[in-house]
């Protein structure tokens, strides 16, 4: 009997994480995430599944509170808003460099700054684009629906230990305080057993021991690790791309568009269909890996692409280095906590691409 | 020449050892300045653990600053943390393998000022574990710059004329501060220019281990030590200075033992 409830996002988060074996959560209050701390503290996942629950006091603590748990081989997480995932950059990055593997939900709200709490999804390239200091990417997955906010704990927890590195689940104010039914998946049990090879958790005399770290003074042996970094890059981007299509294999116009703006979209290719006009959506489900290919495919089909963002224009650029000039690429975008409707979206297609 | 080593072979005899380096030091050669106190604290801590036998129990963080590779020395499973973030990610370990012994080692820098936050909340949550605070006065690595730690009129390269506390501020006591908080179980201050002082400190770091058996707080050790580059003295005259200026400023002796205040005259 499927296990089907009406939660909001950032609690269909934190009760997966619960049931994803999830052994500790590290976080710090901020607007529009505060329900994940809050309905896992409530939750008591301590008695439920003896997953640790810590409010750290500061973001910059929390991160390396993460770093410190990853590094003994545990399944680990944390969760912010903008201001609070800057914060957060110095340990992502620290655990990218070491090769840590975690999860971290970034709520997005507008900025910069202290911006608002209005949603919005301008850490686009802060997060796509690695974010803090170095040459490092994160796996970013971006959902569009409370169940997806559910269903990426259990993918991105598999992606960090596949690829041992950070990955970044990048949603919004809409997708984490939306209320939508959600089919939850079974309790899935705790690590029981851990890989020796890299863990911290004593040295044993049947072992070498185990050191975590992103420094080496060495400028030959750090162009190497360097180099396998890059290497790993390139196992995602040849593994992990996913996408989903929406009316796009007969499509004349393509919208583009990620998370929640992705959803207005949804309402506006019905809109362009009823109207006789074939427009598709493409939606990137992983930011990083982006899907280029697909988008360069369409590109050469299609009169036309739209992105609908809501910032000032970011994941447009991928978009555009993925046509290749093939078409036209062009901009719908809201900023500060606007959102547009899916007829103001269908009245920028008519627009940009002269539809009469 | 010859004669000489003659003689050496004979001394050096199993039977005649009376003092072995132990097993949890590496034999990669210490990237400190001679004379400087950072060895000695590593292998007082190396020892500790190997005498109490929870090699494989125990997990270490280096800071940033000169013991950031305290790794390569320690032969132990050790995690490196960011500039002044050891206790948090002690934290993160501690709270996964409550039955696991965890320290850190930090210098004056990385404790007292980029990290004063996570070290005040550590101690204040009354985290399990032991920190290792390596007090110099100066920041060692990146070329004898001014510390949270530096006395007042201590000459550094960013107070070449002297700290003047109207510009630069106090010298901060962290360890009389972080003794206020209800979190920690053992605050002491030691040092190890002398053999005397390191038998003491190594009593301290082996109380700040079995402690973490208990489970009643956080044990706190501050090691006043010299750097004798960065302060621009020999070994000797470095040790001599700090016991005629450190100390009366930042006075040996346990502060807290059991979770109790140690009355001083």
């Amino acid at each position: 009997m499927a296990d089907i409830k009406l939660m909001k996002g950032n609690e269909a988060f934190a009760e997966a994480a619960i049931r994803a074996g999830c052994d500790a959560y590290f976080g710090y209050p901020i607007t529009p995430q505060s329900e994940v701390l809050e309905y896992l503290t409530a939750q008591e996942p301590h008695k439920r599944t003896g997953m640790v629950v810590l409010q750290a006091e500061s973001e910059l603590a929390a991160i390396n509170m993460v770093y410190g748990a990853a590094g003994t081989g545990k399944r680990v997480m944390t969760s912010s808003s903008g201001p609070g995932i800057s914060l957060k950059q110095e340990g992502i990055s620290y655990m990218a460099g070491s090769e840590l593997p975690c999860l971290i939900l970034n709520v997005m709200r507008g900025g910069p700054g202290l911006g608002t709490i209005q949603p919005s999804q301008s850490d686009y390239f802060q997060a796509t684009r690695g974010g803090g200091h170095g040459d490092y990417y994160t796996p970013v997955l971006a959902p569009a629906s409370v169940q997806e906010m559910s269903d990426f704990v259990k993918l991105g927890f598999e992606l960090a230990f596949r690829y041992r590195n950070p990955v970044v689940i990048l949603s919004d104010g809409i997708i984490g305080q939306m209320m939508e039914k959600v089919e939850l998946f079974p309790q899935q049990p705790r690590l029981a057993e851990f890989d020796q090879s890299w863990v911290t958790t004593g040295k044993t005399p049947d072992r070498k021991r185990n050191i975590i770290t992103s420094v080496d003074l060495d400028s030959a042996r750090q162009e190497k690790h360097n180099q396998d970094l890059q290497k790993k890059y390139q196992r995602m981007r040849e593994n992990e791309v996913r996408f989903e299509s929406t009316n796009c294999d007969d499509a004349d116009y393509i919208l583009v568009a990620f998370g929640s703006a992705s959803r207005i979209c949804q309402k506006t290719v019905k809109i362009a269909r009823e109207k006789g006009i074939k427009l598709g959506l493409l939606r990137p489900v992983t930011l990083f890996p982006f899907p280029a290919e697909e988008i360069k495919r369409l590109g050469r089909q299609v009169k036309g692409m739209l992105c609908v963002e809501l910032n000032a224009g970011q994941m447009i650029e991928d978009v555009r280095l993925a046509v290749e000039n093939n078409t036209v690429v062009a901009l719908h975008n809201r900023m500060g906590g606007m959102v547009p409707t899916p007829e103001e979206v269908y009245h920028a297609i008519l627009q940009k691409f002269s539809i009469e | 020449m010859e004669k000489e080593n003659l003689r050496l072979d004979e001394i050096i005899r199993e039977e005649n050892i009376v003092f072995k380096k132990t097993p949890l030091l590496t034999d990669k050669v210490f990237s400190y300045c001679p004379g400087c106190g950072h060895g000695v604290v590593h292998r007082v801590i190396m020892e500790v653990i190997d005498e109490l036998g929870i090699q494989s129990e125990t997990i270490g963080i280096s800071p940033v600053g000169c013991s950031v590779f305290a790794y390569d020395f320690m032969n132990i499973d050790m995690q490196q943390a960011a500039h002044g973030r050891a206790p948090a990610v002690a934290t993160g370990i501690k709270r996964c393998w409550p039955d696991k012994y965890v320290f850190t080692y930090q210098g004056d820098g990385d404790l007292a000022a980029i990290g004063t936050s996570e070290t005040i909340h550590a101690c204040n949550r009354g985290e399990h574990i032991a920190i290792f605070f390596i007090n110099n006065g100066i920041y060692g690595m990146t070329g004898g710059q001014m510390a949270p730690t530096t006395l007042p009129g201590m000459k550094s390269s960013t107070t070449p004329y002297g700290r003047d506390t109207r510009l630069m501020g106090n010298p901060i006591k962290i360890t009389e501060l972080v003794a206020t908080l209800p979190g920690t179980y053992f605050v002491t201050r030691q040092s190890v220019h002398t053999a005397v002082n390191v038998r003491k400190l190594k009593k301290a770091a082996k109380m700040a281990f079995e402690n973490q058996k208990l489970k009643k707080g956080l044990s706190f050790i501050e090691v006043v030590s010299n750097c004798n580059s960065g302060w621009k003295m020999s070994p000797i005259q470095a040790n001599r200075w700090m016991e005629e200026n450190m100390l009366p400023f930042y006075p040996i002796g346990d502060i807290k033992i059991n979770g109790n205040f140690v009355k001083r005259n």
